[in-house]
């Protein structure tokens, strides 16, 4: 096991400072009484100041709870965690619920899928946001009322001193975000993880959204991970991206490279599977078949081969029998890969693009 | 806030009379003779006759409902007929606003026989259900705390006895052995707070409350577990814990605030129910409540008492229906009266 969970070197690693956020090897499994569920295993990934990576990923991939690990939420939970989580040189694997407590929400902090159920519908939003802020700061409930009603302003709530004292169903999905966004910045915190963030919410939205949250990690130079589903948010929004799938790192490279030259099967299948709305109408919609694995029990060697319609192009059985590394592939050192396929480029080019982006394929000629 | 309030207690009213009307539309319906035990055992047919007519059974339904209803309102006097009261004056019995009717059973006004008893039955069931939700919802918490492990496992076990043993065995071990056998207590008897003070009221009611809250307990217990588990896993519990909040806060403050919703209302109907009465824990312990009172009015067919608790016991229930509706609106921003 231990050779299969080495990964890499991180992308664009700067020099001898550590990037902000470094996850090792992660492991987070929960003894189940079927089993072992291995949530997460052996994930690694590193973020700087000022950058945004993308985890994308199926449902059950891992995507949330690897961040939910970085928020050290399993703290009393009867999950396992193994590996190393880093935040600004500091292993918060190791460190006590306490130690934890003055980490969270104040160095990091978290925004969630679903605004309405994220935020307590029985206290006001200025309230909460308060909380948040007096947890961390020892201020009068009026020096940080003002900070909320300036957050809130902040993220384009207009009258934030009257929405200030507004309950959670009184704001609109989009406002309810913001405030949420609000809530998750108060504290400048230096990484700000942001789990689906949009996935709740109108397109319209979506993007005033993605906006905000663009504008204010320049403004606060933190380092941010977009966890999401949706390949336009990743294209639009993050440096880097990491791709997930059964607990695992897939591929792992700057975002540019792994859109236009993906390298694992799984990640074809993400991009064959998003519409279009300005390309190709003959371009096609072609799904991943099947279904993701299940964690308590995941298939042999390589976790996607089950729904890999690529298997046939790899010698013998190593698909079914050898879990493949997240090495570098062909193309450059910083993009990872964990795939048997000896040139997936080839195969990409030739089979993938010209069936889900036909005319990309002409303007390339 | 106030015109929903109004309409609720408009459509309680009009429930109210409806009932009445149901009980009074029942009890014709059943072959009861009420006026065979008011006469008593030696009674000639043309005394059963008299006592029919005295009591007003003779005239027909509509009729005895409308004077029911007359007298709750307005006040009435008794015996119903005029003859009767004009031959014998001294034995006119007032019964003012709201009567509820004349028990022959006992000889007094309806209303008299309640009031006398609602405040042991009043008083029974604030203790039991001070001892109840104390108890019950500080176990549920403590056993959702500590979720499979030995003080969850205690904690459920101990509940399960409680629900399974039924109230009638309970009483009757703990008047026979705490109180009898062992006398740790004096004898449970009722005492008046306002003559007997405090300290003798709550005492003397402390083994019944016990008893009767025994069961409530333990179901408070498993509801207060299950609703403070599934807050648990609710987002903004989450949400509360990646603010960096401190456990106490994160269940003391944002879990309890959720849970305290379906507690009162499910607390104030219990409560409802109780008020007018418990009556198997008021018959072992002897206690003079409603309960009792109703026990003692089925079966000698006293019909008026039989109406008047149970018009009480929907009034109590309908009450805390609408206080526990809009105390809900209090509680929870999410809610609009309307």
């Amino acid at each position: 096991m231990s050779a299969t969970t080495q990964s890499g070197p991180a992308p664009r690693q700067a020099g001898t400072s550590e990037p902000l956020l470094v996850v090792e090897d992660l492991k987070v499994h929960f003894p189940t009484s079927d089993g072992v569920v291995k949530a997460v295993d052996g994930l690694s990934y590193s973020v700087e100041r000022g950058k945004t990576l993308g985890i994308v990923g199926e449902s059950g991939s891992g995507k949330s709870v690897s961040s939910s690990a970085i928020m050290g939420l399993f703290h009393g939970s009867n999950a396992q965690l193994g590996g190393q989580i880093r935040v600004d040189g500091t292993d918060v694997l190791q460190l006590s619920e306490k130690e934890m407590r003055g980490l969270r929400g104040r160095e990091v902090s978290m925004i969630f899928q679903d605004p309405l159920s994220a935020l307590h519908p029985y206290y006001t939003v200025g309230a909460q946001i308060v909380e948040a802020y007096r947890v961390h700061h020892d201020v009068s409930k009026k020096v940080a009322r003002k900070r909320a009603i300036e957050m809130l302003d902040r993220v384009g709530i207009p009258q934030p001193d009257q929405r200030v004292d507004s309950y959670p169903h009184q704001f609109s999905g989009g406002m309810r975000q913001r405030a949420m966004i609000a809530m998750g910045l108060v504290n400048d915190p230096s990484l700000l993880i942001a789990d689906e963030p949009t996935t709740a919410l109108d397109v319209t939205v979506q993007a005033q959204i993605l906006d905000l949250l663009q504008d204010l990690q320049r403004e606060f130079n933190s380092a941010v991970i977009i966890i999401t589903h949706d390949l336009g948010v990743v294209a639009e929004m993050t440096d880097d991206t990491l791709v997930m799938y059964a607990g695992r790192g897939v591929e792992y490279g700057p975002t540019k490279e792994i859109l236009t030259h993906p390298e694992m099967p799984y990640t074809w299948g993400l991009l064959s599977s998003v519409p279009d709305v300005v390309g190709d109408t003959s371009a096609k919609l072609i799904p991943i078949p099947g279904n993701p694995p299940s964690l308590l029990n995941a298939p042999s060697g390589c976790a996607f081969h089950p729904r890999c319609t690529h298997r046939d192009k790899v010698p013998g059985d190593l698909c079914t029998t050898t879990l493949p590394e997240l090495v570098p592939g062909n193309r450059s050192m910083g993009h990872l890969k964990r795939c048997h396929l000896a040139d997936p480029e080839a195969i990409y080019q030739t089979e993938i693009l010209p069936e889900i982006a036909p005319d990309l394929v002409d303007e390339e000629r | 806030m106030f015109a929903y309030a109004l309409r609720r207690l408009f459509s309680g009213a009009l429930l109210l009379v409806v009932m009445s009307m149901v009980t009074f539309l029942l009890f014709y319906a059943s072959s009861s003779t009420p006026e065979r035990y008011a006469c008593g055992q030696k009674c000639t047919a043309q005394q059963l006759e008299q006592t029919k007519a005295a009591l007003g059974y003779d005239e027909p339904i509509t009729t005895q409902w409308a004077k029911f209803a007359k007298g709750v309102v307005a006040g009435r006097e008794f015996p119903d007929d005029e003859a009767l009261r004009e031959a014998a004056p001294e034995l006119v019995t007032q019964c003012e606003a709201p009567c509820l009717g004349y028990s022959t059973g006992y000889g007094e006004t309806v209303r008299d026989l309640i009031s006398d008893r609602l405040p042991v039955s009043v008083s029974l069931a604030l203790v039991a259900f001070a001892l109840w939700i104390i108890i019950g919802v500080l176990l549920g918490v403590m056993a959702a705390l500590f979720k499979g492990r030995v003080l969850d496992r205690g904690i459920v076990a101990l509940s399960l006895i409680a629900f399974a043993f039924p109230t009638f065995f309970v009483g009757q071990i703990f008047l026979t052995y705490v109180s009898i056998r062992w006398g740790l207590v004096d004898t449970p008897r009722y005492s008046p707070i306002a003559e007997a003070g405090p300290w003798a009221w709550l005492t003397g009611l402390m083994l019944p409350a016990i008893t009767l809250a025994l069961v409530y307990m333990a179901g408070y217990i498993r509801i207060t577990r299950a609703f403070v588990l599934e807050t648990q896993t609710e987002d903004y519990i989450r949400t509360a814990r990646a603010k960096g909040l401190p456990q106490r806060t994160v269940i003391g403050k944002h879990t309890l605030r959720a849970v305290l919703t379906p507690l009162v209302t499910l607390s104030g109907l219990d409560l409802a129910g109780l008020l007018g009465g418990a009556i198997i824990t008021e018959s072992i312990f002897n206690f003079n409540g409603v309960g009792k009172l109703s026990v003692t009015a089925i079966a000698r067919f006293d019909l008026p008492l039989i109406v008047g608790i149970v018009l009480l016991v929907a009034a109590i229930v309908i009450a805390a229906n609408i206080i526990v509706d809009m105390l809900y609106a209090v509680i929870d921003p999410r809610v609009r009266l309307g």
